[in-house]
C-alpha cells in the first residue's frame, strides 16, 4: 500500500532537507533576537520619533504575508540593477542568505513586539522602587526590566520559535531543498503525494516537538519563582 | 501604472478574502468542537483534541496543504468508487480552505477553551437556578461572556488567517499573489507587483483591526475597564 | 451567540460545501476537464485580463470542437500535473507534456500535436561546453519535473541542478544572475526570454537535445491509462484537425517553421 521503497530512495534527501530546515530555523531565530532585543527597548522610549518608526517597522511586517515578503526579497531586490551591481549582491545573490534574512526580519518584528508587550507588563512597583533607589533608568533596564520580561516572555517566544520552525518551509518556493522542498521533489519525481508529503509531516512534528521540550526545559529553570508552590 | 494587471490583482484578492471567510467559518465550527472536546470528561475526547492541536502546530501550513490538496482528491476519489459516489472535486479554493480552516479551528480550541474558562463558574451556576436548561445557560449567558473574552487572540488568529491564505496561491488558486506572481513573470517586475500585493494584504489587516477594535468597544459596554 | 448569527454561520458553510460536487463523467465524454498551464509563452500564458491564452489552448479547443465536447480548461502548476490526472482532477493535460517512456508508466499519451527540442541558454559571449565536464560546478535553472529536469540531473551529475515551478522563474533568475545556465524547450526560450529585453545579453549554446530516452517523441496529450476511449477520442481528433487545416492555421498564428516536427526519431 504504501511505498516505502521510494521513501528509501528520498531518505538521505528528506535528511539533508531536515537539516537545512533547522539550520534556517536557527539562524533566523538567533539573528532575529539580536535584534529584537534592542528594538523592543526602543519601542518603549518615551520619545515619538524613537517608537514611530519602530512601530512602523513591525506594523508592516506583521501586516503582511511572509510569502510576499520572501519573493520581494528574492525576485524582486534581483530585478534591478542597480542592486545586482551593488556590494550586496554576492550576499543577496544567494536563495540561503535571502531565506534568512527575510525569516530573520520576520520574526524579529514579531519578537519585538513580544518582548515589549512583556516589558510594559513589569509590575509598575518593581520599577518605580527601582528608581527610587536611585537607579539610572538604564540600570532599571537591565537589572530589573529585562531579566523580569524575558522569563515572562518565555511562553509566547517558544510559540513564536515553533511558527517560525513551520515558516521554514516556504524556503522552498525559493529553490532551497529544505525538508518540503525534499517532499515536493519526491513527490514530482514518484507521483506519490502520501509518502512524500507525510513522511515530511512526521519529521517537522518530530522536530517540533523536541523545540518544544527545549522550552519546557528552559521554562522550568527560569520560571520557577512563579510557579504554583502546593 | 500596473500595467494593466490592476483589476486582474484586485479580482485576486477578493479571492483570497473569500478563501479566508471561508476558512473562518470552518475553523469556528471545528474551535467550538474541540474546545468541547477539550473541555469533556471524557478522556478519549481530550486525547483527541490534544492530537489535534498537535499536530496542526507540529505541521508546516504549506506541508499540509501539499497533502491535503494532491493527497485529499486520492482520497477522496477512494471513497467515492467504494461507495459509488461522484466524486467531488477537490479545487484549490477547497484544499485551501479546507487545510487553512482545519489549522486554524485547531487554534481556535485554544481560544474558546481559554474565553470559556475565563467566565466565572457562577455565571452559568446562577443561570441553571433560574431554572434554565444547560443549553440556554451556554446560548443566553455564557456564551456571550465568553466573546468578549476570546476577541483579542480571535482578531489575532483571523489576521494570521487572512495572511495565511497567501500559501494557497502555491497550489494554483488564481488569488493575489498568484497573479502578482504570473505578472511579475510576464513583465519581469517582481518588485512593483510583489509591493502591490504587500499593500492589499496591510490594507485588509488594517481594515480588520478597525473593525476588531470597534467591536471590543461595543462588547466592553457595561464592563467596568481599569483606568489606565 | 445569538441564534441568528448561529444559523448564518451554518447557512454559509452549508453553501460553502454544497456548491463543488461535480458531477461523474458520463462515458460519452460530454465534457472534458482539460489541464493547462498558464505560465510558458506562447504555448500558455495568462494576458493581463487574467485569460488563458496561448498554442496550447488553441489545441485545446480545436480539439475538443472536433471531439464535439465542452471543455473546461483548469489552470495547474506543471509539477502537479500528473499526480493531478492520476487524483481525477482533470481529464487530460495539454501543457506541453513530452512523451517519454517515464511518463508512459503512469499516464498514456496521445499521439504527438508538435515536437520542438531542447536548448541551453547562457550569457553571450560565455564559452561553455554542453557537457559533464564543461558545466562543472556551474548553476543549471530547470522547470521542476520537466524532461529538463530530468535530463540535467542525470547528465549534468557535477552541476548544481536548480528547480524552479515555473520556467518564468528559470527566466528571471537567469536574467539576474543566479543561474548561470538554464536548460528548456528552444522554442520557449526564444519567445519566453531571448526575444525580451530582458534576454538580449543571452543566447543559446550548444546542441539541439532530442534524446528521445528523455526527451521523449514530442509532445502530446496526457491522460489516465484506463480511458482507453478518451485517448482514441483525442488522437482521432488530431488527425482531423491536422487533415483540414485548422492545425496549420493555429500554428501559424505563433509560429513561422512547422511546429510539428517532421523528423521524429
Amino acid at each position: 500500500m504504501i511505498d516505502v521503497d521510494a521513501i528509501r530512495t528520498s531518505l538521505p534527501s528528506f535528511a539533508s532537507g531536515a537539516l537545512l530546515t533547522f539550520e534556517l530555523t536557527a539562524a533566523a531565530l538567533v539573528i532575529g533576537m539580536a535584534f529584537a532585543l534592542p528594538l523592543a527597548v526602543l519601542r518603549g522610549a518615551r520619545s515619538r520619533w524613537v517608537v514611530g518608526p519602530v512601530w512602523l517597522f513591525t506594523y508592516v511586517v506583521r501586516g503582511t504575508p511572509l510569502l510576499v515578503q520572501l519573493f520581494l526579497v528574492y525576485y524582486g531586490l534581483g530585478q534591478f540593477e542597480s542592486v545586482r551591481e551593488s556590494w550586496a549582491w554576492p550576499w543577496l545573490r544567494s536563495a540561503a542568505f535571502c531565506a534568512v534574512a527575510t525569516f530573520a526580519v520576520n520574526t524579529c518584528a514579531y519578537t519585538t513586539e513580544i518582548l515589549h508587550g512583556a516589558m510594559q507588563a513589569v509590575p509598575a512597583g518593581e520599577v518605580e522602587a527601582a528608581r527610587a533607589m536611585g537607579m539610572t533608568r538604564w540600570v532599571v533596564l537591565r537589572r530589573v526590566v529585562l531579566p523580569s520580561a524575558l522569563r515572562r516572555f518565555l511562553p509566547a517566544y517558544g510559540n513564536e520559535a515553533m511558527f517560525m520552525l513551520q515558516a521554514t518551509s516556504l524556503a522552498s518556493t525559493v529553490t532551497l531543498m529544505d525538508l518540503t522542498g525534499a517532499a515536493r521533489e519526491m513527490n514530482s519525481r514518484f507521483y506519490l503525494p502520501f509518502e512524500a508529503f507525510v513522511t515530511a509531516a512526521l519529521i517537522y512534528l518530530v522536530i517540533t516537538l523536541a523545540l518544544v521540550g527545549l522550552f519546557h526545559l528552559a521554562e522550568r529553570r527560569w520560571l520557577m519563582p512563579w510557579q504554583a508552590r502546593p | 501604472m500596473l500595467h494593466g494587471y490592476g483589476a486582474s490583482l484586485l479580482t485576486g484578492a477578493g479571492l483570497s478574502l473569500g478563501v479566508a471567510l471561508a476558512s473562518l467559518v470552518l475553523a469556528v465550527l471545528l474551535g467550538t468542537l474541540g474546545a468541547v472536546a477539550r473541555l469533556s470528561r471524557s478522556r478519549v475526547l481530550r486525547g483527541a483534541a490534544r492530537v489535534y492541536t498537535t499536530v496542526v502546530r507540529g505541521v508546516p501550513d504549506l506541508v499540509m496543504m501539499l497533502l491535503v490538496f494532491y493527497g485529499g482528491q486520492a482520497l477522496v476519489n477512494a471513497l467515492a468508487d467504494r461507495f459509488g459516489w461522484a466524486a467531488p472535486d477537490v479545487d484549490p479554493f477547497i484544499a485551501g480552505t479546507l487545510t487553512i480552516g482545519f489549522i486554524f479551528g485547531a487554534y481556535m480550541t485554544e481560544i474558546f477553551r481559554g474565553a470559556f474558562l475565563a467566565v466565572p463558574n457562577g455565571q452559568r451556576e446562577a443561570a441553571l437556578a433560574y431554572g434554565m436548561t444547560p443549553a440556554q445557560a451556554l446560548v443566553r449567558v455564557v456564551g456571550p461572556q465568553m466573546l468578549r473574552h476570546a476577541l483579542a487572540p480571535l482578531s489575532n488568529c483571523w489576521l494570521v488567517m487572512l495572511k495565511s491564505t497567501a500559501i494557497v496561491s502555491l497550489i494554483g488558486l488564481s488569488d493575489l499573489m498568484q497573479r502578482a506572481a504570473t505578472a511579475a513573470g510576464s513583465t519581469r517586475e517582481p518588485f512593483l507587483y510583489y509591493a502591490f500585493a504587500g499593500l492589499l494584504y496591510l490594507a485588509f489587516t488594517s481594515v480588520s483591526e478597525l473593525v476588531f477594535l470597534g467591536l471590543r468597544r461595543r462588547l466592553a459596554v457595561g464592563v467596568r475597564q481599569v483606568a489606565r | 451567540m445569538q441564534r441568528r448569527h448561529l444559523a448564518a454561520f451554518l447557512l454559509l458553510l452549508a453553501a460553502a460545501t454544497a456548491a463543488p460536487f461535480a458531477a461523474a463523467q458520463a462515458p460519452a465524454w460530454k465534457k472534458v476537464r482539460i489541464a493547462v498551464e498558464g505560465a510558458y509563452p506562447p504555448f500558455s500564458e495568462i494576458g493581463p485580463d487574467g485569460k488563458i491564452k496561448g498554442f496550447d489552448i488553441d489545441i485545446a479547443n480545436a480539439l475538443c470542437a472536433d471531439m464535439k465536447a465542452e471543455c473546461v480548461l483548469v489552470q495547474q502548476e506543471f509539477d502537479g500535473m500528473i499526480p493531478g490526472l492520476q487524483a481525477r482532477k482533470f481529464d487530460a493535460v495539454i501543457a506541453s507534456m513530452s512523451i517519454t517512456e517515464e511518463r508512459k508508466r503512469s499516464v498514456a499519451f496521445s499521439d504527438k500535436y508538435y515536437s520542438t527540442p531542447a536548448r541551453l541558454v547562457a550569457k553571450k559571449g560565455v564559452t561553455l561546453a554542453a557537457t559533464s565536464a564543461g558545466l562543472k560546478g556551474k548553476r543549471i535553472g530547470v522547470q521542476r519535473s520537466t524532461i529538463h529536469d530530468r535530463f540535467a540531473t542525470d547528465t549534468f551529475k557535477d552541476s548544481e541542478i536548480v528547480r524552479y515551478t515555473g520556467q518564468d522563474q528559470v527566466f528571471l533568475d537567469l536574467a539576474s544572475g543566479r543561474i548561470d545556465v538554464a536548460l528548456e524547450d528552444e522554442v520557449a526560450a526564444e519567445v519566453g526570454f531571448l526575444k525580451q529585453p530582458a534576454g538580449k545579453d543571452f543566447a543559446y549554446f550548444g546542441p539541439e537535445f532530442n534524446d528521445p530516452k528523455y526527451f521523449g517523441t514530442g509532445a502530446g496529450v496526457a491522460m489516465r491509462k484506463a480511458d482507453v476511449e478518451l485517448q482514441a477520442k483525442f488522437n482521432q481528433a488530431i488527425k482531423d484537425i491536422r487533415a483540414n487545416g485548422t492545425y496549420q492555421k493555429i500554428a501559424r498564428q505563433y509560429f513561422d517553421f512547422d511546429v510539428y516536427g517532421a523528423a521524429v526519431k
